[in-house]
């Protein structure tokens, strides 16, 4: 690969670290405070699915980057405007409606993407989406039963159900934004075509909420920038958390 | 929210195991999620390649109070175990 090429893989494999990295955190926030232990061990079993997909992601980017990066510092040593996870990602877990409906709408969108990114002609990012997949059917199995769960419940988790999804809604436009860097990699076969997308997620989204007492919003608004490192309020609070004992004590191990 | 739940025993055929093993209990709505927990709280570190779950209300244990008339009688038996018997020289395996 001539250097450009491979600097662009890297930049993209960092997005994807990133998002996983930043969900995974989210997700962990839960451990102690799930809803009942059974649970509560599940999310973080998720969890810890998402920080294993970001060392993969994230241990690439830095192998192609070469030099002093590693993993660790791609993990640690940015700042706010240096990520470039979805917006979606790093909102804050809200109540437990809040991060299962966010789990299913991006357990949706994670079997279709990973599905696409198998067929990369990037061998790494082709085996790391392989062996992601197969968590991911196995977490949409659960958001998903969750929806039909909470949306088919009472009235409190029905309206619970409608508020995170209304909340949610005009984050989900972003997840099937192709830009320059993407769109370059697509046409090489290293990429995902994120904007084909769409269509299947909508319907996988629509039919399994059509089983439920809520609404599918129609759109209206959308919030986009997570890509270009223009970030919610909320990702700076995360990472003062993620980051803090090796902006502290820079270098430590354990 | 666990008190209006389900309890489930759980049972865990290991990958060189023939049998299924009970490791433990959970609690949920039902076996489809049981299931699901039981994937992960139980098999987490590749502990299994099968999984039963059994609604807690249907296990019949025998009680406590049976043991003295259950088990106690039997330990002056020894001729139902096959090594009282001395076998004759001709048998090689038994």
């Amino acid at each position: 690969m001539d250097n450009d090429l491979t600097q662009a893989t890297a930049d993209y494999a960092v997005r994807l670290g990133d998002d996983a990295l930043i969900l995974g955190h989210r997700l962990s926030e839960w451990c102690s405070r799930g809803p009942f232990m059974e649970e509560d061990l599940a999310l973080t079993n998720v969890a810890l699915d998402y920080i294993g997909r970001a060392r993969m992601f994230l241990g690439y980017a830095a192998q192609l980057r070469g030099g002093e990066c590693t993993e660790d510092t791609l993990a640690y040593q940015r700042d706010c405007r240096e990520f470039t996870n979805l917006l979606i990602n790093e909102l804050p877990r809200g109540d437990f409606a809040f991060t299962m409906v966010r789990q299913y709408l991006l357990d949706e969108h994670s079997l279709l993407f990973l599905d696409q990114l198998g067929r990369s002609s990037d061998s790494e990012l082709a085996a790391i989406a392989g062996k992601a997949i197969k968590e991911s059917r196995y977490h949409q199995r659960r958001s998903r039963e969750w929806m039909l769960r909470l949306g088919d419940g009472t009235e409190e988790s029905q309206r619970r159900l409608q508020n995170a999804l209304d909340d949610l809604w005009g984050y989900t436009p972003e997840l099937f934004l192709m830009d320059e860097l993407e769109t370059a990699l697509y046409e090489l076969g290293i990429a995902v075509d994120r904007a084909a997308l769409q269509a299947p997620w909508q319907a996988a989204v629509h039919s399994v909420f059509s089983e439920t007492a809520v609404t599918v919003p129609s759109g209206g608004w959308e919030v986009v920038g997570g890509r270009t490192g223009y970030h919610t309020e909320h990702l700076g609070h995360l990472l003062s958390d993620l980051q803090f004992v090796q902006r502290a004590y820079p270098g430590c191990q354990w | 929210m666990s008190h209006h739940m389900k309890l489930y025993e759980v049972f865990i055929r290991s990958r060189r195991g023939l049998d299924h093993k009970h490791v433990g209990s959970l609690h949920a709505e039902d076996a489809e999620q049981a299931m699901e927990y039981a994937r992960d709280l139980y098999t987490r570190r590749s502990e299994g390649v099968s999984i039963w779950i059994v609604n807690s209300s249907d296990i019949h244990a025998s009680q406590e109070s049976d043991c003295e008339s259950f088990y106690d009688p039997l330990d002056d038996k020894p001729y139902r175990h096959a090594t009282h018997y001395q076998l004759p020289d001709k048998v090689n395996n038994m």
